[in-house]
């Protein structure tokens, strides 16, 4: 912390640090200074003139200027009150008055200083000079826009250039004319808005509002859960605005207002009409409604049947990232106590497998290592395979901030992502080459002295190894490879190198390779080289995709690792849980994701059990899983919507959904969180723990909980880094694990001083080629990915209006010289074939793809990118490699 | 007391020298100044700047030697020198006629001060309807860069510095200097809060001097004839000649040179030529329209930034427009008034709001449908303007309305009761 100023506001000393604005040093001394263009999270603007104080005689605007030594600050005096009272009327000269419908009326800042200065009546009120006619805007799905309710503070302008990145909104025309506007007052549709809606968060009267709440309750009837977004691993703590059991609007986000579109806007699907209400159970070619009875009896004496017939490996459970942490310790409890098999996975096998294959080889531990709060004081960052703005908004948006204060950003990525534009390097490899420039980073830092010594001797081994083999990467070979230009290469390495807190995100682009785990691992040797792990705002940080797959791994929903990541060959471990559960814990590490399926063809796995998983759009390959899932004798899932997967059941279970019930969610910095209950779920739909626990029950294990904290607290008796945590700490805020007993703060960043495993280890890793090059016959490079407005497989988002009007169908990005070369134009109906599979969708003719490569949005069940997919495995860690396959393409006839 | 003549010194090569040939500025001694200035150390060219008390021209006043030291002193390196020519007062036409007529003395002061304060950029912000004066400064900053007396190692010294013509867009705001620096930097031209000031916080948040065209023209003379010759000019306080741009109802509207502290009477009635058929001064709106409305008792004032101060007006920009008794105080104030709600920025609510709430209680007074409170609601309006509005813009619109007010109160009032008079009468029809 800098110096500090004392100074004098109203009499009161107060002590600030230099710097601080006479506004938020008079908050600091609880004396609230009115103003309404200022918001703590943006630039001071100093517009609306409100928060003028005196100073010596003299008027200073509060929150524009600072605070210094020996000040004597009025804040409240005759002059200024007056001022302020007429300076509103000025504001309401031309406000309409429409309280008695506004969305606002009891939230809206004009009002209260209205109600405050006693503003009866008003002197300026005139027809003379009323604003024209302005007519309110709803040109997008999701946010309206009344012009005359807008007092020009300039806040929703701020919020989208600095916080978003995105300028899409300014200021227009002049003097009484000024009005906020897009280009060319275009719809925001057509600007390239995300709709993140930051500008309606932050507007302090009904200007900016939420479409979808108008008339559906006034805020003081509305009822008010804080819980966890339900969509990606930024896990933003977010409140319900509730009224009759519906969702009015949404609120809270990272830093208080900070979301996106989806979190904001895209809950609507918790009140959808088709979700599933009753269970369901399979008759001919339909199904029928079924009581929780007869369903449950079905589900447990075909699975006693099959367990009996075939043993319990023949049985195998898919668990959730969208579920609980309490409802994935439930169901892999139920698969290895209940059922007794170690064929549990979930769909981190799909994207974050060689992260913790990867991570616990080089750290001791699989998790992000640093926060996301760390991220604004970091003085480079490197961002590759994520292409953070559309699938992580909310970490975008502090990688923005950062690069705002002066960070040195470095996007590695074959795809323009939105973030290469706020880049200083964009360096665009051939997919599947990670390996190599990675390599290449760590030959540069190396020859050129760059790397940390003392933390490579002192915290490290296996260097000497790791040295050798990237010697032979050199920026000339690296660029044979990769395509990266050799001197790019070697600038934005040295940025990197030289950085003083150097921070990587990473996410699927860099696992979902067959080299995934070589690629996560040449990434920890490259933080290590330069000292990057330990420390504040450094770190290898890779980007959990799903709400809560963080914490489906932690209470481990894997094949070979028991709660907490604790070593199923441990027989310790195991005596450990065997005791806690009362049966014998299987020793032998079960199937992962895409060997169940493998082995279900094989006759090997007989029934599944799927808990909110869509694999006949997730997973590689998808005439493969169909095959597989029809050659089941018997399959159950539990999910909150009927889905592609649903369609092969033989009973399908109604659950409850992140809205309706308590838990916990751990977002990627490991961060656990309360989910609250907040409306009841639809028909006779159940959380799935207490499903879990009546099926357990069912097949001879007894399973009863009081409830989640229940659960939880079982969960912190097993697994030490959940140790520590408990509902009513939870009560206050989040905590990140490991939190080993109940005074431990929780740990923002690990490994310092120490990585987990003791010393962190290099692991010499060489390049090798993706399991499928382009040929001739297939001459083009597949790679996929997610869009901003849908999430996974669509099962929430594809239901909510609005984002389904924006993006409603798949789409292929074909670079324009390919494009020209294939006879395809934009807007073109073309097939896309692969070995496996050919998918129809539209062409969208784009440089944002690199020649040589097409990208196909993974979320459309209609038309899936994973029918072409590859479903070849990285050896270690069982990923397949989505993002590199061959495909070709061809005009289909119009 | 002493006589006033006509004195050109900014104005000597105007009219007597093609404008667009250097050679004749040079004939003239053209660039003696900038060759003194680096005979000399920076310091000690601004230490003569101070020494000879030059003001600031573009109506503030503020002591130029002053502004120039604090950027020498600054203790970052990139530091800039920008001219202020986005002349848009109404009724104002000298920095135009300094441009068009002898660009290269607005060159050379401007290199003079870019040695002075160590920068090594500088940008002339025109006016964008000035198409004449930026032609010529361009060609002129060619035939400057082709001479050596622009560009790099300027004159054989170790001296480099580049000039840049930059046009506005027709906003009257950007005349004020830090709209025109953010307009300069390709923002939208809206004035920053001050403090900081430009001479901290400038061009690209580099230390800047902002100087209005006519405060750099006086510099070469000042460093060829030097501090004490300067002050001979003009008042103790207000040293030097100043520009008088006559405009309105006189026989001979025009652009005059004396020097500072001459009586608003001579400019009137010699230097314009007097009113035109014999008719009675009714009001003289002095330094334009954020000036301040003098009535016919007050002609004898010295025209000097401290004589103006003194009985609550200012010198501005100089201008000086006659209105006549057939004239109507109502509708000239209307017009002004509608410039600035027509200039305002929209930035701030005071005067975003305040200059169309003036116009709409103006109008009441016109119509005399108002009651007396109107009146008074115009003062409280200008009050909040003047102490809370952002910029200078909004700040100085309390001086023609209040002065109009305090001096012509009676023409207000028989409006209130009898609606308007047969001028305005006749001007509302052109309004509509």
């Amino acid at each position: 912390m800098g110096k500090l100023v004392k100074l004098r506001i109203d009499g009161r000393e107060v002590e600030v640090p230099e710097g601080t604005t006479i506004l938020a040093a008079a908050a600091a001394a609880g004396i609230e200074i009115p103003h309404l263009c200022h918001h703590p999270e943006l630039s001071p603007a100093g517009i609306c003139r409100l928060c003028l104080v005196e100073v010596d005689g003299r008027l200073l605007t509060a929150c524009y200027h600072r605070a210094a030594e020996g000040m004597e600050v009025h804040t409240d005096t005759d002059r200024l009150r007056r001022l302020r009272r007429l300076n509103l009327e000025l504001i309401l000269s031309d406000h309409p008055l429409d309280c008695l419908v506004c969305e606002r009326n009891g939230t809206c800042e004009l009002q209260r200083y209205a109600y405050e200065f006693g503003l009866e009546g008003n002197r300026f009120r005139g027809p003379d000079y009323d604003r024209q006619e302005l007519p309110a805007r709803e040109d997008n799905p999701f946010i309206r826009y009344e012009p005359e309710k807008c007092i020009l503070c300039g806040r929703c302008v701020r919020a989208c250039e600095e916080v978003q990145g995105r300028g899409v909104l300014d200021f227009a025309s002049r003097g009484f004319s000024t009005r906020i506007s897009t280009g060319l007052d275009r719809a925001l549709t057509e600007v390239n808005c995300e709709l993140c809606g930051q500008c309606l968060a932050v507007c302090p009267t009904g200007a900016l509002t939420e479409r979808a709440r108008r008339f559906r309750g006034r805020e003081w009837e509305l009822r008010r859960v804080d819980t966890v977004c339900p969509f990606c691993g930024c896990g933003c703590r977010i409140t319900l605005h509730i009224k009759d059991d519906r969702i009015v609007r949404v609120s809270g986000g990272y830093r208080g207002f900070r979301l996106c579109v989806k979190g904001r806007f895209g809950l609507s699907f918790v009140h959808r009409e088709d979700r599933l209400r009753t269970p369901l159970v399979r008759e001919g070619s339909g199904f029928r409604e079924a009581s929780w009875e007869e369903a449950l009896d079905l589900v447990a004496e075909r699975l006693l049947t099959i367990k009996g017939r075939y043993g319990p490996d023949a049985i195998a459970g898919l668990s959730s990232a969208k579920c609980t942490n309490e409802e994935n310790y439930l169901f892999q409890k139920l698969m290895r106590a209940a059922i007794g098999t170690n064929n549990v996975d979930h769909c981190a096998r799909l994207c974050h497998a060689p992260t913790v294959a990867g991570l616990v080889a080089a750290f001791g531990s699989g998790a992000m290592t640093n926060s996301i709060d760390e991220i604004v004081d970091a003085d480079c960052i490197l961002v590759t395979g994520s292409n953070t703005t559309e699938a992580h908004p909310v970490i975008a948006q502090e990688i923005l901030r950062a690069v705002r204060r002066g960070a040195t950003l470095i996007v590695v990525d074959p795809r323009l992502i939105e973030l290469a534009e706020h880049a200083r390097f964009h360096l665009r490899q051939r997919p599947g080459t990670d390996v190599a420039w990675i390599n290449g980073f760590c030959h540069v830092i190396l020859k050129e002295g760059l790397w940390d010594r003392d933390f490579v001797r002192e915290r490290c081994e296996n260097f000497e190894e790791f040295a050798e083999v990237v010697e032979r990467y050199t920026p000339e070979n690296v660029e044979g490879i990769t395509g990266i230009p050799a001197d790019a290469l070697v600038e934005a390495a040295r940025a990197f190198g030289k950085a003083e807190r150097g921070m990587i995100f990473y996410s699927m682009g860099l696992t979902q390779h067959t080299t995934g785990t070589d690629n996560v691992l040449a990434i920890a040797n490259l933080a290590m080289l330069t000292g990057n792990v330990g420390r504040r705002s450094t770190g290898v940080n890779p980007l959990r995709g799903q709400n809560n797959v963080q914490g489906a791994c932690d209470l481990a929903a894997l094949p070979n690792v028991l709660p907490g990541y604790q070593k199923l060959a441990d027989p310790e471990v195991r005596g450990k849980f065997e005791r806690a559960w009362g049966v014998k814990v299987p020793e032998r590490p079960g199937l992962t994701v895409v060997e169940m399926f493998q082995a279900a063809l094989e006759g090997k796995v007989r029934a599944m059990v799927i808990m909110g998983e869509n694999p006949m759009v997730s997973d590689p390959d998808i005439s493969h899983v169909a095959e597989a899932l029809e050659r089941l004798e018997f399959l159950v899932v539990i999910d909150i919507f009927p889905n592609e997967t649903t369609r092969f059941a033989d009973v399908i279970l109604p659950a409850a959904s992140f809205a309706e019930k308590d838990g916990t969610f751990t977002n990627t910095e490991r961060r656990v969180r309360r989910v609250r209950r907040a409306v009841p779920p639809p028909g006779v739909a159940k959380p799935d723990w207490e499903i879990i626990c009546e099926l357990a029950t069912r097949l001879g294990y007894p399973m009863s909980y009081s409830g989640p904290a229940e659960i939880m607290d079982e969960i912190a008796s097993l697994a030490p880094i959940y140790g520590g945590i408990s509902y009513g700490r939870l009560e206050s805020g989040g905590l990140q694990w490991p939190c080993t007993d109940p005074d431990h703060p929780g740990t923002p960043f690990l490994h310092e001083g120490r990585f987990v495993r003791g010393k962190g280890r290099f692991h010499p890793v060489e390049y090798r080629d993706p399991a499928e090059l382009p040929d001739p016959e297939y001459p083009l490079t597949l790679t996929t990915g997610r869009v901003r407005w849908h999430f996974h497989s669509r099962t929430m988002t594809g239901r909510v209006a609005g984002l389904q009007e924006l993006v409603p169908e798949a789409y292929v990005e074909v670079n324009p010289r390919d494009a020209a070369r294939l006879g395809i134009g934009d807007g073109d109906r073309v097939r896309v074939s692969s070995r496996r599979g050919s998918i129809t969708v539209t062409a969208v003719v784009t440089a944002r793809v690199p020649e040589g490569t097409v990208f196909i949005p993974f979320h459309f069940g209609e038309a899936a990118a994973n029918a072409l997919t590859n479903p070849t495995l990285d050896p270690r860690s069982k990923i397949p490699e989505f993002k590199v396959c061959a495909v070709r393409i061809e005009p289909v006839g119009k | 007391m002493k006589a006033f003549a006509e004195k050109k010194v900014l104005l000597s090569n105007v009219g007597a020298i093609d404008p667009e040939r250097i050679e004749d500025y040079l004939d003239r001694g053209g660039y003696e100044g900038l060759r003194a200035a680096l005979k000399r150390s920076p310091a000690e060219v601004v230490g003569e700047i101070k020494e000879s008390r030059l003001r600031g021209r573009g109506g503030a006043g503020f002591p130029t030697g002053l502004k120039w030291e604090l950027v020498l002193k600054s203790r970052a390196k990139t530091r800039y020198v920008v001219c202020n020519a986005d002349e848009g007062e109404p009724g104002t036409f000298k920095d135009r006629v300094l441009m068009e007529g002898d660009p290269h003395r607005l060159i050379e002061g401007m290199t003079i001060c870019g040695y002075a304060v160590g920068a090594k950029r500088g940008f002339i912000y025109v006016r964008g309807e000035y198409a004449l004066s930026i032609r010529r400064l361009e060609r002129a900053i060619s035939q400057a860069r082709q001479r050596g007396l622009l560009g790099r190692k300027i004159l054989g010294s170790d001296f480099s510095f580049d000039l840049e013509v930059r046009a506005g867009a027709g906003a009257y705001v950007c005349g004020e200097e830090t709209a025109l620096l953010e307009s300069l930097e390709g923002k939208r031209g809206w004035p920053r809060i001050r403090p900081p000031f430009p001479v901290d916080y400038g061009f690209r948040g580099k230390p800047t001097v902002v100087n209005n065209v006519e405060t750099l023209a006086n510099v070469p003379e000042i460093m060829c004839r030097g501090a004490a010759w300067y002050r001979t000019l003009g008042t103790g306080d207000s040293p030097g000649t100043k520009l008088y741009p006559l405009s309105g109802a006189l026989n001979r509207p025009r652009l005059v040179e004396a020097e500072m502290g001459v009586p608003l009477r001579t400019l009137i009635y010699d230097f314009g030529g007097g009113l035109p058929g014999g008719r009675e001064l009714k009001g003289v709106l002095v330094g334009g329209a954020a000036g301040a409305f003098l009535a016919p008792e007050e002609l004898d004032v010295p025209m000097d930034f401290k004589s103006l101060w003194e009985i609550g007006a200012g010198l501005g920009s100089g201008a000086v427009l006659v209105f006549d008794e057939t004239a109507c105080v109502i509708d000239v104030l209307w017009s002004v008034l509608s410039f600035f709600a027509h200039e305002a920025c929209g930035q701030c609510t005071p005067c975003r709001v305040g200059t169309v709430i003036l116009l709409s209680l103006l109008e009441k007074v016109q119509n005399g449908s108002g009651d007396p409170a109107v009146l008074e609601k115009m003062l409280k309006v200008t009050h909040l303007m003047k102490v809370a509005s952002l910029c200078p813009l909004g700040q100085s619109v309390r001086l023609p309305v209040e002065t109009a007010l305090e001096k012509f109160r009676r023409e207000f009032e028989s409006h209130l009761k009898e609606g308007p008079c047969p001028q305005c009468k006749a001007t509302t029809e052109v309004h509509a």
